[in-house]
Order: C-alpha cells, then structure tokens, then sequence
C-alpha cells in the first residue's frame, strides 16, 4: 500500500469531520411552517360542534377584520395548558375561532366549561382534513387570518406565557 | 432509589474503565499478572453498566414519571412491552444500551479469549476500555438518563406511535448488538496494530465477532426494510434514508470484513486490507449512529439537534476513528504482506469482492452526506434521493452478484483448471432466464431484466460447493456460505421482480366500488370507525378476488392522542406468488375514500432471501465454534 494511499481515510474523515462541525455551528432552520402562509385560506365549511355556537366557514374571513384559528382537542393535554392564554388573548379584544379536531360535542362542552371559553365560533372536524389542508399536523396549533382570509401567522404547539408577546406583535402587524 | 442505584454504577463503571486503560498503558514487566487484573475489571465494569441498564429498564417498567427521562418518553397507560421498548427510543437510553453493549461485548473477551498473545489482548482490553469510557463521559457529562424531575408530573408524554409495534422495539437493540460487536474488531485491529502483531490468530479472533455482528446487522436491516415497508405505507421496501443508510454502511464494511478476515486466518494474506476494513466497520458504526442520533441529516427518525451533545460525539468520533486510522497509516508499513496468491484464485475473487462492496460503500457514504457538503460548500439546499443510488449502486451490486457465481469455486492460491466448465450451471441458467424475459416481458427496464437473470443463474452456482461431496462431512461453515450465497440470489430476485412486475393504482372511490389491481379484483365494501388500546382508527374493508380464493383486507388510518399523530396502517395479503398491499388515505369533499393497491409479485423473496443470509452467517459461526472447541479440546488431550 503506497505512503499517500493509507493517509486517504484519515482525509476522508477529516473532511466528514469538517462538514457536521459546520453543521453543528450553522444549524439548519429547524422551523416547519406552514406553505400557506401569505395564501388564501382553503376553502372549507365545518358544522357547528356545540349547541348554540355557530360553525365556521372560510367565508367567515372574508371581508370582515382579522382573526385568530385555534385548531384543538378536549382530549389535548397542551391545550389545557394553553387555555388561559386564549382566554388572555380574547380578553385583549381579539376574535378567536376554532377548529375541534376528532372530537365529541359532550367532551368539547366540558372541556370550555372547565378552561373556559375564548371562541366566538367552533367547528367540527372530525376526520382532521380542515387541519391537515391548513397544513397543521398536531394540536394544538394557532393561525392569524388576516381581514382578506390570508394566513399571516402559524404558531405551532401550545402558546406559552413566553410566546405572548410574539403573538401580539404578529396581531399588530395585521391590523 | 432505583435512578440514584443507576447512576452509581454507572459512575462505578466509568471508573472502572479509567483504571482498565491506565493498566493496559502500563502494561510492563509484570504482565501475566496485570493482565489477570485487567481480566477481571473488563468484566466489572460489564456486569455494572448492565445493572445500570437494568435500572433504567425498572424506571420505565414502573412508569416513573419523577425520572425526567421516563416522563418524557413514556406513559402509564402504554402496554407494558412499549414501556419496556421505550428505555432505549429516545436518546439517552439509547445510548445507555449502546455502552451497556459495549461494556459487556469488553468483557466477553476478557473472559474468553484465549487465541491471542497477552500483550495483544491488554492492548486491545485498552483500547475497548478507552472507547466505553469516551461514551461513559458522555452519558454522566452530557446526557443522564437518570435525571430527576421536581416536581414529578401526574402522566408522562408518551412515545412516537410510529414507533409502537412489536417488531421495532426490538429493532434498534439489534442493530445496536452489531454496531458494537465491530468494536471488538476494531479493538482488536488497534490492539494488532500497536503490537505490530497482525496475523491468523488475530483474524481467528476477530471472526465470530464479525460474524455475530455481520448475522445482527443483517437482521436488523431485514427487518427493518420490512417494518418501512408495511408500517410506513408508502409501498417501497427500500428509500434510501439517512438511516437506512447508517445500517447498510457498517453491513457493507462488515460483509467485506467477513470475507478478508477468512483470507487473513486461512492464508495469512491482505493484512492491511483486513486491519482497514475492521477499522472502517466500527467507524461506520459510529458514524451512523451519530447520524442518526444527532438529526445532523433529515430522516424520518431523526432525534432533537443538540449542539452541544452533537459536538460531543463528533469530538470522540474525531479521537476514535482519527487516532485509528493515524495508527494504521503509521504503523501498516511495518505489518508484513502475507502468503502471495495470483490473480485467479480464491484470494483474488475475495479482493475483488472487498473492492466492489468498499466501492459500494463509498457511493452510499458520499450520497448520504453529499447533501451537507454541497451546503456546506455553496449554500445550495438539496437531497440525494433513490435515482442516484438505485443507478449507481445496483449495476455494482449485479457485477459482484455475477462475481459470486465463480468465485466461492476458486482454490486458494492459484486455480490453472478451466473455469467455464465450473461456470456453465450458473451461466446457462442466466442466459435462460434472460431470453425467456426478452420473449415473455419485452417492456421491463434493463437493470430489473438482468437482475433477474445474475439471481437466477446464482441459484445452481451457490449450490456448486456443496456438490460432489460428502453431504455429512461438509464443514458447517460451507454449508453457511452456500445457504447465505442462496440468501443473495432470493433476494435480488425479490427485488428485481418487485421492480420489475409491480402493479399500482391510486384511485378516489365510494363504497360499493370496484377497482382493479394487475390480477386482482377489489371490492370497497366501506368504512367504519374503530378503538384500540391507545388509538382510534377510520378502517376500510375490501374483498380481494382472484380466481378462486377471496381475501379480505383492512387497511387503516390510525390516529394516537399522546402526541396527537396519524399513521397509516396498511394491509397486506400475501400469497406464494407475491403480496397485494392496500393503503387507505383520506376522504375527500364529494365523500370518496382515497385507495391505494400494489400488487407485488414475489416482493417476500426479499424479506425471505434476507432471513437465509443471516442463517448462512449463524451456520457458518457454529461451524467455526465446533471446530475450535473440537480442536481445542483435541489439543488438550494431546497435551496429557
């Protein structure tokens, strides 16, 4: 084996060495987000999931002025978590709808009956294919639609204490 | 207690791996009796990092949720067998297992190895103490899996559903099992390479390890191509994932390794081919653990990025495998070249096997990082996907395919009898099964065609060895290599028919509908909503007829609550001839379900052809295993 040839794998490790270690210093931008941001709304109409709140349409966006989706689930632990700050939000004068995924009206009614109620409509989305065309792929999940029904905003897993002022800034940003 | 127990030992066994190195470094005048004592802290530190194991193991049984780890990687109302599996599906219980296997591998050959000199076998003990106690620095310094947690949530987070199903808990432990039963070659190879002592009994050393290890990654990839195939619903059985690649990388060093490492025992030949490879195997190992583990590259089963544990691991990967590799390149020169051979010979087929699978290797090695690198280089984002690899490794792959239709008939040293006559079988089968593809399915691309016919002629080829012998008298190693040969042939010819004849559509029907599948007539009698343990799911039924029979599938999409995600149950029915596969996708505004159908003709030969490798290799491990125990005890009674 000749005197350059037994040094090639050390340079070839040299090199991969080199490679992940700008990777580490250089992270990629882990953030997934949405490819709808800045596109319509997809057009969707979801029933009523509670008795005496109306559904929830993508019409419901046109024309009017911005407003917040909220896509969550009785059964989701992060949005009991999240409640109170929806419940902040709505407080502050924002209009929050939402989208029930995989849910039952009775496990829905109890679920704002013990967090609360910041939603001014409820859809129902049984099969998760509202969320999925949002392109959402958990709950919760939270959207800013702007007064044309653009997405503006996604913020994805529960809204924390933390993540309040960034939500607020996004929702000026929309006025 | 039980996580306060864990870390003890845990620290105990590091200690026990600083005092086992600075011994083997100091390894001098008194050496029978220090290398007694570094016997027995191997095996210390073995038994106290599997107790450490065990703890975490109890932890996770006992849901509980004070221990970080537990808290964030399990929950109370998992079936037990997911709790169980849940120790090592996250990070740092993987990489517990990791040096629990590590350990434990050390002190199997602490106790049991008797074919190599003393001062070898302290210096490899060193270097195997060196490579756990980088690992035992990492899991205390940087990733504790015992970790508490104040205060203690009520429930735990539960695991990726993806990766609750039976088959895959015990997917990761196994290829871990291989992954670290290279280091013992590669311990042994530095412990050859520092005492300039590389030869047979080195090779004899090193081979069950190879093969133990080479029989589990080859599980492990087998099983693992199945579980892609059927859990992840896409139909493919290979996709040529970052982490598909971590385990197919290790396998080729290892298979090439397999191979050298015989020539080096029988014939003390390619020395430095073998040392290299045994070298390149582990660092693979390591590599594509640290890919995996570190989400450097995007997969499927890419764990969180941590900069800090990233460059953790890729500081003791850099000391590892670059003080290895500045080892060999020092030291080669010194090792003498063994017994010379000609071109045609057993040797030369088993150097060109070594080329051709080491060429492979580097086509996957250079694809599964290209993508980094470019980025690196030009800021440019893009993936390297199966086009490249699929049409570069494949034609290499049938080459070393045909080279195996010959080779294993060679002689060692030099072979001057005619080989066509030894080729005919195999070649006549070949040709065959080429002109009836020509006549019967002129429309089949090139690469599956010839697939078809390398594989086929294989068949007879693989089976040359066992003829004109004494069935009873053949060595069980040969019995292994003509089994695992067979093995290659039934695979390829899984994939090249699979390539080849598959059938698919995609179709958007209501209930009530019929929709046609190659041979096959499919009903969609409906959907209905069901529960299981800890899933609900939307499940379609359809009745499958092809001539006689009726097959009733139930393809689902399952949805989990913690964390919410959804997967793709597919099902599957399988025949002698092949596999119809169906996947229920999502249900669209006019109320039609999304049906996707595959009918695969003999894609089992794959999975098939897989399991007869690994039986070959665990034939061709006892084999040897008999035979030194048969020898040694011969020696033994020569000797009174």
């Amino acid at each position: 084996m000749s005197r350059a040839l037994r040094f090639v794998p050390l340079a070839v490790l040299l090199l991969f060495v080199a490679a992940v270690a700008w990777r580490i210093s250089v992270p990629a931008d882990p953030k997934v987000t949405s490819k709808l941001i800045g596109q319509p709304l997809p057009a969707f109409h979801l029933a009523a999931m509670v008795p005496g709140k109306p559904s929830l349409a993508s019409s419901d966006f046109a024309g009017g002025g911005p407003r917040v989706i909220n896509v969550f689930a009785s059964w989701c632990v992060p949005c009991v978590a999240e409640a109170p700050l929806l419940l902040e939000l709505s407080r502050r004068g924002i209009p929050i709808d939402a989208i029930a995924v995989r849910d039952r009206p009775e496990d829905v009614a109890a679920f704002l009956d013990s967090h609360g109620d910041p939603f001014q409509r409820i859809g129902s989305d049984p099969e998760s294919r509202v969320q999925l065309a949002l392109g959402s792929s958990g709950v919760p999940e939270t959207f800013i639609v702007d007064g044309q029904g653009i997405i503006r905003y996604q913020h994805m897993g529960p809204i924390t204490p933390n993540d309040l002022p960034q939500m607020l800034a996004q929702w000026e940003q929309v006025q | 207690m039980i996580a306060e127990l864990g870390l003890g030992a845990l620290w105990m066994a590091a200690a026990l791996a600083v005092l086992q190195l600075a011994l083997a470094c100091g390894l001098g005048g008194e050496q029978g009796r220090s290398l007694r004592t570094i016997r027995s802290v191997a095996i210390a530190q073995g038994l106290l990092t599997a107790l450490s194991f065990g703890a975490l193991v109890w932890l996770f049984l006992d849901s509980d949720m004070s221990v970080k780890l537990v808290a964030a990687n399990s929950h109370s109302q998992k079936p037990w067998i997911y709790k169980f599996a849940g120790t090592w599906g996250n990070h740092e219980g993987s990489m517990l297992l990791w040096v629990m296997v590590l350990a434990l591998a050390g002190a199997v050959i602490a106790s049991l190895e008797r074919r190599i000199d003393e001062p070898t076998l302290g210096a490899t003990l060193g270097a195997q103490a060196a490579l756990a106690l980088g690992f035992f620095t990492f899991l205390l310094l940087a990733s504790n899996p015992f970790e508490r947690l104040d205060p203690a949530p009520i429930d735990g987070r539960g695991l990726n559903p993806l990766l609750q199903d039976p088959g895959l808990a015990f997917h990761p432990p196994t290829l871990y099992l291989g992954y670290v039963g290279l280091s013992v070659a590669f311990s042994l190879a530095v412990g050859g390479l520092i005492r300039g002592e590389v030869g047979p009994s080195i090779a004899r050393a090193m081979r069950p390890w190879v093969l133990a290890a080479w029989i589990l990654l080859t599980i492990g990839i087998t099983a693992g191509s199945y579980w892609a195939y059927y859990e992840l619903g896409w139909g493919g059985w290979w996709f040529w994932d970052p982490v598909e690649n971590a385990s197919l990388m290790p396998w080729l060093a290892a298979t090439a390794l397999l191979h050298s490492v015989n020539v080096l025992a029988a014939r003390g030949g390619l020395r430095a081919w073998t040392m290299m490879l045994a070298l390149v195997a582990f660092s693979m190992s390591m590599v594509g653990t640290f890919l995996v583990r570190s989400g450097i590259l995007t997969s499927v089963h890419s764990f969180a990025v941590d900069p800090a544990r990233g460059s953790f691991i890729l500081a003791l990967l850099a000391i590892y495998i670059g003080g290895a590799l500045t080892l060999f390149a020092l030291r080669i020169a010194h090792v003498r070249e063994g017994a010379p051979f000609e071109v045609v010979s057993r040797e030369g087929g088993l150097v060109a096997n070594n080329l051709i699978l080491s060429v492979i290797l580097g086509i996957v090695f250079v694809g599964t990082l290209y993508p980094l690198l470019a980025e690196a280089l030009s800021g440019e984002k893009l993936s390297v996907g199966p086009p490249y690899f699929d049409s570069v490794a494949s034609p290499l792959a049938l080459v070393l395919a045909a080279l195996m239709m010959i080779a294993p008939q060679l002689r060692w040293r030099r072979d001057r009898q005619p080989l066509l006559r030894r080729a005919a079988p195999g070649v006549l089968v070949a040709v065959t099964v080429l002109v009836a593809t020509l006549l019967l399915a002129p429309d089949i691309g090139w690469l599956p065609r010839l697939g078809l016919a390398v594989a086929a002629g294989l068949v007879p080829a693989s089976l040359q060895p066992l003829v004109g012998r004494s069935l009873r008298r053949t060595p069980l190693a040969t019995w292994g290599m003509a089994l695992a040969h067979l093995g290659v042939a039934v695979a390829i010819l899984g994939m090249a028919s699979d390539s080849a004849f598959t059938r698919e559509t995609l179709s958007a029907a209501r209930p009530g509908e019929r929709i046609n599948v190659g041979p096959w007539i499919v009903d969609f009698q409906g959907v209905r909503p069901i529960a299981g343990t800890n899933w609900t799911a939307i499940e379609a039924e359809l009745r499958a007829s092809k001539g006689g029979g009726v097959a009733v599938l139930h393809p689902q999409s399952r949805f989990f609550s913690e964390p919410p995600t959804t997967t793709n149950e597919a099902a599957i029915d399988s025949s002698w001839n092949g596999q119809l596969y169906a996947v229920l996708g999502e249900r669209d505004e006019a109320g039609r379900w999304q049906i996707r159908l595959w009918w695969k003709p003999f894609v089992t030969l794959i999975w098939l052809g897989g399991g007869m490798i690994a039986l070959g290799g665990l034939l061709a491990l006892l084999g040897r295993l008999f035979r030194e125990r048969r020898q040694r005890i011969r020696g033994e009674e020569a000797f009174a």
